[in-house]
């Protein structure tokens, strides 16, 4: 078993407009078993990262624990990185997004680590609006035990050992949309034409992006009557639009069909081009992606590609008014203003 | 496109590229593993078999595998495998050899077979037929066999013992050998009623210049190979101080080492044409320099300088290389002053040609272009159907590796002449065999890591003492603990990376992991060169397959490898989840006439 990737890359491998390589953006070599949908994640971040002219230490990755909590060990070598506790992922990151609003946080989590330890925990992070990306990576079992059903696993899914479950599944994404978050996504980790482009937007929208990403696991959840096998996925996945990232300032050289596109702005100006919209649908309007997630259900279909998008959304730190500058970039004096400043406070109060 | 055919031996011999690029197709990758894992002699009997000369080739050969080598494409400044030196570590390390050799069977087939030239195609047509009861006639003009390997390839690049030990090995086949024997009339030869010749008599005619001056002089002008033939015969011993070896080629930088020894203080090389287009391997050319040989370039002879009837000089005119419309090369004069170069002695190595004067031209063998025999050339058969050639007698001057590949095809042909079979259709096919190379989940049974090293240098004699003889020999070889490192170096091309379309669930982790960005899954198209653009990374180098799969079972895309740049580092089967990528050792042996492994 190989444990070091090899030091040699194509040797026509591009640059960026930072100066990087693709390769420049990976980690280490993975250690999820062969076939790993979170694999596949991890590619698409890297694409996306390297794609976004992305300088490393302006992006910190922050995750839980399980297979996917693994994983930002895989990409992203040289960015900032904390891998937390089972489950506390959105609390790591709500201190570090308090403490430093200028990096980009992106949030790894699993089925797990988010829908059953990190339930509490996951429903804060949306409703507060941190400014983050944060990604499942859902394969509807507990890899790391061996494959129990999760509790994302849909209704009457069959797990390896050929049991049904018998619990709901718990819908991240209408979870995610009821709790108000304003980005939010599904894809299929075998699909990078359609993730990356959306991890490349959730990066650039300004509040709490999420990103639900089916990823198979080959081990214990890719036998049939598995609803998150490859082959199933890859049967019922019904994409709701074609999409297009289209970065700052560069022109758009595609002719869409009119009244069948929407060209939705994304925060730092860049531009997320939607086309071939699913009828009925339209991403701005939460209600009618309500209906689509429920009408999808009853049918068995998997929608993913972007999902709901408001642009007009309002961070933690909009909503607080906290300072503007990062702590680490204040000086002893702004960070400890002294006991004059406190006596106003405290008669503010009075 | 359509689907890569993996059964066509040819497709994964040309991702071998060192052995794709060898004339003889010696396995490279297996006895560089070979001598990784200590097995020197079984890495000597592995080059032997196919190119019958290791020791000597690990010292003096062309390398053309080495400029092929894929280490060479992986990045800007990497350089190839040191292929060759490696060959020489398996024949310095090898134990006993004998008993693993093939020997003449005690009752011969009835077959007499003669071979015309004592040099390498004619020792390995010996080689491949004495095992199988042929009566072998070698006819030599020189006292010992070897032929240019002897008189052309100085002491000081291959030592006398080392060509007589592997010359050795073929002779004590029971050949029969007629040294000092100049062969002078083809007729004579066929009269003798062999039941097939084999012409190997390499090309033996130093070229000449035919300059003002040139006649008064002759005393002091030598000719190249003329010139090395007697130092290895110890017909000279000395030559002047002041030497002036005209030429750009390999020969040149053998005479201006060789002079070096001979007394010579000041030696100069000159060749007329620029020095990136001398026809000097790279090392031979650094080696000479490294001896304190200048090489001047642009500067072509214009007179031998003869003073009281003895050469004194040479001029030069100075010119410079300009490109006519039609790409042709012309050397126009600069206008500058001739230049005028003291010398007590000139050796002209400006190439050589074939010669075959003792051909009678009755005989029915006949001769085309430059004089060169007309002839197959798959089989090597002359148009007298008894009649072979082989080396640099067949096709002009080339090197010792294309001489031996030269002589196991002939060999074929002429046991399948005696034989009374048809020469194309009945010729055998590469022996080839492809076997996985997976030990228990994840582990290979060759060490798929890829080094970081870069190539390591032969250590040389100290170089006094080594211009202080002319049989000691400058390289000294790798010893075995940098051996093993250099052999680690190698990427194990002939690994191939196996694809089972049928088994591929689209995961992408091949895509993912995959080093060097050879994989995309994409939709088939007709358009080779638009595939080729629309890759992960576009596979410009067109000298390189792709390996195309049939459609996918889930999406109907298909894989696309791109063969240029893979490390054959495994990484796309290990972290393949169905073994729809598996790693296999794939062998190809050209098929000789006797069996040797």
């Amino acid at each position: 078993m190989s444990f070091i990737k090899p030091q040699f890359h194509h040797p026509a491998l591009p640059k960026n407009k930072v100066g990087y390589t693709k390769a420049d953006y990976e980690g280490s070599i993975s250690t999820l078993c062969a076939g790993c949908g979170h694999d596949s994640i991890s590619a698409a971040i890297v694409q996306a990262c390297y794609e976004i002219d992305l300088e490393p230490h302006k992006l910190a990755k922050i995750s839980g624990i399980g297979c996917s909590s693994k994983t930002p060990a895989y990409f992203l070598n040289n960015s900032h990185g904390f891998n937390s506790v089972h489950g506390r992922m959105p609390s790591v990151a709500t201190g570090a997004y308090m403490a430093n609003r200028d990096l980009i946080y992106l949030g790894v989590s699993g089925d797990g680590d988010t829908a059953s330890i990190g339930m509490g925990q996951f429903v804060h992070a949306v409703r507060r609006n941190l400014n983050m990306v944060y990604i499942v990576m859902n394969n509807g079992c507990y890899g790391l035990t061996k494959g129990q059903d999760s509790a994302t696993a849909d209704v009457g899914s069959i797990n390896k050992e050929g049991s049904e479950n018998p619990f709901q599944g718990i819908d991240l994404c209408s979870l995610a949309i009821e709790l108000g978050a304003t980005f939010v996504a599904r894809s299929f980790s075998g699909d990078k034409h359609q993730l990356v482009p959306l991890i490349k937007a959730a990066m650039s929208h300004p509040g709490f992006a999420f990103l639900d990403v089916i990823s198979p696991c080959v081990t214990f959840n890719n036998n049939k009557g598995s609803t998150k096998s490859y082959d199933y996925v890859r049967e019922h996945i019904d994409a709701t639009s074609e999409l297009d990232f289209v970065p700052i300032h560069s022109e758009i050289t595609i002719d869409y069909e009119e009244g069948k596109s929407v060209l939705a702005p994304l925060h730092d100006g860049s531009l997320l081009h939607l086309h071939k919209l699913a009828a009925g649908w339209d991403p701005t309007d939460r209600k009618s992606v309500i209906d689509l997630l429920q009408t999808a259900k009853s049918a068995g279909d998997i929608p993913t590609g972007l999902l709901y998008l408001d642009m007009n959304t309002r961070n933690l730190h909009d909503l607080m008014k906290t300072a503007k500058k990062p702590l680490n970039s204040m000086n002893e004096s702004e960070l400890c203003p002294g006991g004059a400043v406190l006596e106003g406070i405290n008669a503010g109060f009075r | 496109m359509e689907p890569t055919n993996i059964q066509d031996p040819e497709y994964f011999h040309k991702v071998v590229d060192c052995q794709y690029a060898c004339p003889a197709h010696t396995p490279v990758p297996e006895y560089i593993r070979l001598i990784a894992a200590e097995k020197y002699t079984e890495a000597y009997m592995v080059n032997w078999e196919s190119n019958v000369f290791p020791g000597i080739l690990g010292r003096t050969c062309d390398r053309p595998c080495e400029p092929a080598c894929r280490r060479g494409r992986i990045e800007q400044e990497e350089e190839p495998v040191a292929i060759c030196r490696l060959k020489r570590v398996a024949a310095d390390n090898k134990g006993e050899v004998k008993h693993l050799m093939p020997t003449a069977p005690a009752q011969g087939n009835g077959k007499k077979i003669a071979l015309i030239g004592g040099g390498p195609a004619s020792l390995t047509v010996a080689r491949d037929l004495a095992p199988l009861g042929y009566e072998i006639h070698l006819y030599d003009e020189w006292n010992k066999a070897g032929g240019m390997m002897r008189t052309q390839i100085p002491a000081f690049r291959l030592p006398e013992s080392v060509l007589d030990e592997e010359t050795g090995y073929i002779l004590s086949m029971g050949i029969h050998t007629h040294f000092n024997h100049y062969v002078s009339s083809m007729r004579e030869v066929l009269d003798k009623g062999y039941d097939a010749v084999f012409v190997g008599t390499g090309a033996p005619k130093g070229r000449d210049l035919e300059l003002p001056g040139r006649e008064e002089g002759a005393k002091n002008i030598h000719i190249g190979i003329e010139f090395l033939a007697n130092v290895a015969f110890e017909h000279r011993h000395s030559i002047g101080k002041k030497v002036v070896i005209l030429g750009g080629g390999n020969t040149a930088m053998d005479c201006c080492r060789t002079a070096r020894r001979l007394g010579g203080e000041q030696v100069t090389v000159v060749v007329r044409s620029p020095f990136n287009t001398m026809k000097a391997s790279p090392w031979e050319i650094q080696d000479a320099q490294r001896e304190d040989i200048p090489i001047y370039n642009n500067m072509p002879p214009k007179e031998f300088v003869v003073k009281d009837g003895r050469l004194t000089g040479i001029v030069f005119e100075k010119v410079r290389v300009e490109y006519d419309d039609k790409g042709r090369r012309n050397l126009v004069p600069t206008g500058e002053p001739d230049v005028l170069m003291e010398a007590d002695d000139v050796i002209i190595a400006v190439g050589q040609d074939n010669a075959f004067p003792w051909i009678e031209r009755d005989l029915g063998i006949e001769f085309g272009r430059w004089d060169l025999p007309v002839l197959d050339k798959k089989t090597f058969q002359s148009t007298l159907p008894k009649v072979f050639f082989g080396g640099d007698a067949a096709f002009g001057p080339e090197n010792v590796i294309t001489a031996v590949a030269h002589g196991h095809q002939a060999a074929i042909s002429m046991d399948l002449f005696c034989n009374g079979k048809d020469l194309l259709t009945d010729r055998p096919a590469p022996t080839t065999n492809l076997v996985r190379q997976k030990m228990g989940i994840h582990e290979w049974m060759y060490d798929s890591a890829v080094v970081n090293d870069d190539r390591y240098a032969v250590p040389h004699e100290e170089k006094t003492l080594a211009l202080s003889n002319r049989k000691i020999e400058v390289e000294l070889g790798f010893d075995v603990k940098t051996a093993f490192r250099e052999a680690q170096r190698c990427l194990n091309c002939d690994i191939q990376t196996v694809f089972y379309t049928s088994r591929c669930i689209e995961c992408d982790a091949c895509v993912d992991i995959c080093p060097t960005t050879c994989i995309t899954f994409t939709a088939n198209s007709e358009d080779e060169d638009e595939l080729r653009s629309s890759l992960n990374m576009p596979a410009l180098n067109k000298s390189q397959d792709l390996y195309v799969s049939g459609a996918l079972p889930a999406t109907g895309r298909v894989m696309i490898k791109d063969e240029d740049v893979c490390l054959h580092c495994g990484l796309c089967a290990e972290r393949c989840p169905t073994a729809a990528w598996d790693m296999q050792k794939y062998f190809y042996g050209v098929t000789k006439a006797t069996k040797i492994l």
